[in-house]
């Protein structure tokens, strides 16, 4: 399953990541080198094996459903961005968080 | 020393962070200092000295990676995207060390988001292995490891997800132990790969790192992977390590993978030189096969990178961390924040992780990974009916020049072949100064031991360690700093 510069391009949208042409061109390569390292489990017959995906055998632990914290807004939004675009405000108001309108 | 009162608490750290002082512009170890927080602290530990409510670390001066949120501390994770974020709280590990009356002497450097093996990721530069300046320290918990080799702290705490506390006290010289899963809360530890993440301490001996065990293990109701055990003491067994033959009936594994082509021929010299010590202090030797152990590097850069990307999600410029400067829309906005935030290592594990979860490639890939985890932890059930710890190299070479393999993510990720495997069983796993090797250029560079133990097993690996520790210097062996003073 040899990447390509598309699929590359794909990924790192689908990862949030702006790329531009020169970095996906290296990361081509270097994913490449990876994948290549991860073929090797392609080798290995794994029917009827359980997948592991922890290792201990332990169930989800549930609590009491009752409130355990305190409001901490203020201690929070001290480590906000600054907002940016041309403003180095804090992206706070009225202890909210400021982004881009995303609704007209 | 400070239990008779011959020194103080606030005389200790001062003597450390003096060395700080001294030696950090170049080594680079810690990432944040706060002199004025970790003297009040020590002031503290001395009031409870003084006042008979002083526990074992009470008043000593640790170094934490800069993993772990404390509060009110710039707390990076080595990278851009949390260069400006001080912790709104404190993690599990942190409060169990401020509640032991231990003092913090600062946030350690690390690989960015504990992703590489020898701390060049770091967006805070690289840390210099104090053995030989121009090589680096391991990775990824570098700066705790070179704090702890330059006596720059009195033991310090790392993460281990790959091999990140083992691999670099191998390159370092010094004892680290990651424990079993769960026995150590990742609360406040900033998640990498979460099913394989685990703190651990990283220390001159085992008798040091049995007393940080004790403050580090325990139940936490805020980490849902915490296991709920009775308290162990880890120092227990130690006292009985005296005496001829104190490893009588001790079955030590020794998996044939560990030994075959890749591992340098030097490391191979000092590892079984030291199995050979491990007998004369009674212990006997089991070959044993490890035979999906090669397959752990191609199944941790699956699991890892997968866990990574969806863990790594959080950081989108809204709410804390890195937001770009300039953006059009919210799409915009993360995209860039993300772009600029991250470093190259970290966005080709997201990648990665990213491609192997997506659509069409799942079972090709995740799924095969976990059959294959399963294997390999498999493997490990059937030794230990065999032995009762599992020794080999932590590493496969000593420390390597700085530079050497930054550009080459495939041979760098090989620098965990021996360590990986424990982490995808969740098994615990140790490393210990065995002596050392020659470089080409001359210098003499210390070599690790591994100790794989079964599960909860720790305090029996610790014995095992403390009593080579009686009998070899080799975790007393200090590197000579002042053959660098012209090098800052």
């Amino acid at each position: 399953m040899a990447l390509n510069i598309t699929d590359i391009k794909r990924i790192a949208h689908l990862a949030r990541l702006e790329i531009s042409e020169q970095e996906a061109n290296q990361t081509l390569t270097k994913l490449t080198g990876i994948l290549g390292l991860i073929e090797q489990m392609q080798a290995v017959d794994t029917t009827g094996i359980t997948p592991m995906s922890h290792s201990q055998d332990v169930v989800q632990r549930l609590r009491e459903d009752i409130v355990t914290k305190t409001n901490q807004r203020e201690e929070f939004q001290a480590n906000a961005p600054v907002l940016g675009n041309g403003s180095t405000e804090k992206a706070t108001d009225n202890g909210l968080y400021l982004v881009p309108k995303v609704i007209e | 020393m400070l239990a008779s009162k011959e020194i103080s608490s606030v005389e200790l750290t001062q003597m450390f962070l003096n060395r700080i002082a001294q030696y950090n512009p170049v080594i680079n170890a810690y990432i944040a200092l706060d002199s004025d927080k970790t003297l009040a602290q020590a002031s503290a530990a001395d009031v409870r000295i003084a006042n008979g409510t002083a526990e074992p670390l009470t008043g000593i001066p640790f170094a934490q990676k800069d993993i772990f949120c404390a509060k009110g501390w710039q707390t990076t994770c080595g990278s851009k995207m949390l260069a400006d974020f001080i912790a709104p709280y404190d993690a599990h590990v942190i409060t169990q060390f401020d509640t032991a009356g231990a003092v913090n002497l600062g946030k350690t450097n690390m690989d960015e988001f504990a992703m590489g093996s020898s701390n060049e990721t770091s967006y805070f530069g690289g840390v210099k292995n104090p053995w030989d300046f121009d090589r680096v320290p391991g990775g990824s918990s570098g700066g705790s490891a070179a704090a702890v080799a330059a006596r720059l702290c009195a033991a310090a705490t790392g993460t281990d997800t790959g091999g990140s506390i083992r691999q670099p006290a191998s390159l370092c010289g010094f004892t680290g132990l990651k424990p079993t899963y769960g026995l150590v809360s990742r609360y406040g530890m900033i998640a990498f790969a979460s099913s394989l993440d685990q703190a651990g301490p990283m220390a001159k001996s085992a008798e040091d790192c049995a007393l940080m065990m004790n403050v580090m293990t325990g139940f936490d109701e805020r980490d849902s992977t915490s296991l709920n055990r009775p308290k162990e003491d880890y120092t227990r067994g130690l006292n009985n390590m005296q005496g001829e033959q104190p490893l009588k009936g001790l079955r030590i594994g020794l998996p044939k993978e560990y030994f075959a082509d890749g591992l340098d021929a030097n490391v191979a010299k000092v590892v079984q030189e030291a199995i050979a010590e491990y007998r004369k202090l009674g212990a006997e030797t089991v070959n044993i096969s490890l035979p999906n152990s090669q397959l752990s590097i191609p199944v941790y850069y699956v699991l890892a990178p997968a866990e990574a990307s969806s863990n790594l999600s959080r950081y989108d410029g809204v709410r804390y961390g890195h937001r770009a400067a300039e953006y059009d829309d919210l799409m915009d906005m993360y995209m860039k924040s993300r772009a600029e935030g991250f470093g190259a290592e970290v966005k080709r594990r997201i990648l990665i992780g990213t491609y192997v979860l997506s659509a069409g490639y799942y079972d090709a890939y995740y799924l095969k990974a976990q059959q294959i985890r399963r294997l390999i932890a498999d493997d490990f059930t059937q030794a230990f009916k065999q032995c009762d710890v599992i020794m080999g190299p932590t590493a496969p070479s000593t420390a390597f020049k700085a530079g050497e393999k930054a550009d080459d993510p495939v041979a760098m990720y090989l620098q965990d072949v021996y360590t990986i495997a424990t982490n995808l069983a969740g098994l615990p796993g140790m490393s210990i100064p065995a002596g050392f090797s020659p470089s080409a250029d001359g210098k003499s560079l210390p070599v690790g031991l591994q100790l794989m133990g079964n599960y909860f097993d720790e305090a029996r690996m610790l014995d095992v360690a403390h009593a080579y520790q009686q009998v070899t210097d080799w975790h007393t062996r200090t590197p000579d700093l002042t053959a660098f003073e012209g090098n800052k």
